[in-house]
């Protein structure tokens, strides 16, 4: 089994050392959430009130975790370095996770910038609101690689992405806003672990059959 | 098969309607939706035989099946808004959880497709179908809770929906039309599935000759 988390690190930390190196996903999913809570000042009019702000932050999140996503398995494609992982004599979930907290990685990074910054353009955050975010981006990310390694093997690509992605992040959004809105976000938190735990346990249990033929 | 819709029919004349045209779309439009839960559970239940036991055929079961879930969730969505434009006067309520479900799960398995015929047909196109449909099977539950939860901060005010409780005779017709739907479903199936297996055989012939 330790073999297997040295696997998961090394994939990981490949990811994180070529991000580092090329510098390619990380400033365009940072600009592209500041557009879009710029975007949401013009969108609100006077008199919206901050309930409508939190919930656009939720929609910030979830696109952006797009944006990242789509180019997650970009530089396996283009190299053949997927192929090469598949033949690779280690678990094929350990593909899975590594490039899970890759892409979780990158997506908290982006969110240590939003969130603040949604603090200052728009209404304070509360920790509910932050455990709510973090919570909800294991489930982003774990399903929304599993869906990019699935669209990788299509002829659409990055379109089918968003397309899959969307509805199965529905329960995230609604988990989020809940915790966010409400003044007893408990349930909503469960909520969001719950389908953490489901979804990751299936995308585990079911990458196998995504990578291979 | 088609007998058991004919007996529907009948059934229909049976009941006396004393809410008019929404008691009568009621015994269509939940039928359809319980047919459309069991064609997505059979899709996902085939793409699970697919999987572990790399049954042949399956693969195409599975397709099968989602598509007419499809079908079945789409005539939910249509039944069910004319049901409330009757009901409540809209022809669209977020308030009725089953049809926001509903919408929920039309653009997934809208999605499936877009899917399915962006890959070539092959091993790699069946085993991406059946994780597809078992994820949609996963999604329903948790998607049923979500907008059950988000009722909550979405419409404080609860919106009880049922009607008069059902007396045996409509039960009975109920439980008539239920069937009847899902008959329709499997004759459907049946004859999609023969449809496609005939055209399958069809290529391999032409190959071989050709």
């Amino acid at each position: 089994m330790s073999g297997y988390f040295a696997d998961v690190a090394a994939l990981a930390r490949k990811d994180l050392l070529l991000e580092l190196r090329a510098r390619d996903t990380l400033p365009a999913m940072l600009l592209f959430v500041s557009a879009a809570l710029v975007i949401f000042h013009f969108a609100l009019p006077s008199g919206t009130g901050e309930l409508a702000g939190l919930g656009l932050l939720w929609v910030a999140i979830v696109f952006t975790a797009l944006l990242g996503l789509s180019r997650a398995f970009v530089a396996e494609r283009e190299h053949g370095v997927l192929d090469g992982l598949v033949l690779a004599p280690s678990d094929r979930s350990a593909i899975w996770l590594g490039k899970s907290l890759a892409a979780l990685t990158f997506l908290a990074l982006a969110e240590i910038i939003a969130l603040p910054l949604f603090a200052l353009f728009f209404s304070g955050i509360d920790a509910g609101t932050v455990a709510a975010v973090a919570l909800a981006d294991v489930g982003i990310c774990a399903v929304g690689v599993f869906v990019a390694a699935m669209s990788i093997a299509t002829r659409a690509r990055e379109l089918l992405l968003p397309v899959i992605f969307l509805p199965l992040a529905i329960p995230v959004i609604v988990g989020g806003v809940g915790a966010s809105v409400t003044d007893s976000p408990g349930r909503y938190f469960a909520f969001l672990a719950l389908y953490d735990a489901l979804f990751a346990t299936i995308c585990w249990a079911s990458f196998e059959y995504v990578v291979t033929e | 098969m088609l007998l058991g819709a004919a007996i529907a029919m009948i059934g229909f004349y049976v009941p006396l309607d004393q809410d008019g045209l929404n008691q009568m779309i009621f015994y269509f439009h939940v039928p359809i939706a319980v047919t459309a839960y069991a064609c997505f559970g059979w899709g996902a239940w085939k793409g699970f035989l697919h999987l572990w036991k790399q049954k042949p055929g399956a693969d195409l079961e599975s397709y099968v099946a989602i598509h007419q879930g499809v079908i079945f969730a789409a005539l939910t969505l249509v039944t069910g808004s004319i049901w409330g434009r009757y009901r409540w006067g809209q022809w669209w309520l977020w308030s009725s959880k089953q049809l926001v479900l509903f919408l929920v799960l039309f653009l997934f398995y809208a999605a499936y497709f877009m899917l399915r015929f962006s890959v070539e047909p092959g091993p790699r196109r069946a085993n991406l179908s059946a994780v597809y449909a078992i994820f949609g099977v996963v999604l329903i539950p948790v998607s049923f809770l979500a907008i059950r939860l988000a009722s909550d901060y979405i419409h404080p005010v609860a919106f009880d929906k049922h009607g008069p409780q059902m007396a045996d005779s409509q039960f009975l017709t109920f439980c008539v039309s239920l069937a009847a739907m899902l008959s329709l479903f499997s004759a459907l199936y049946r004859l999609e599935l023969a449809g496609k297996r005939i055209d399958a055989h069809l290529r391999e012939l032409r190959e071989l000759l050709g």
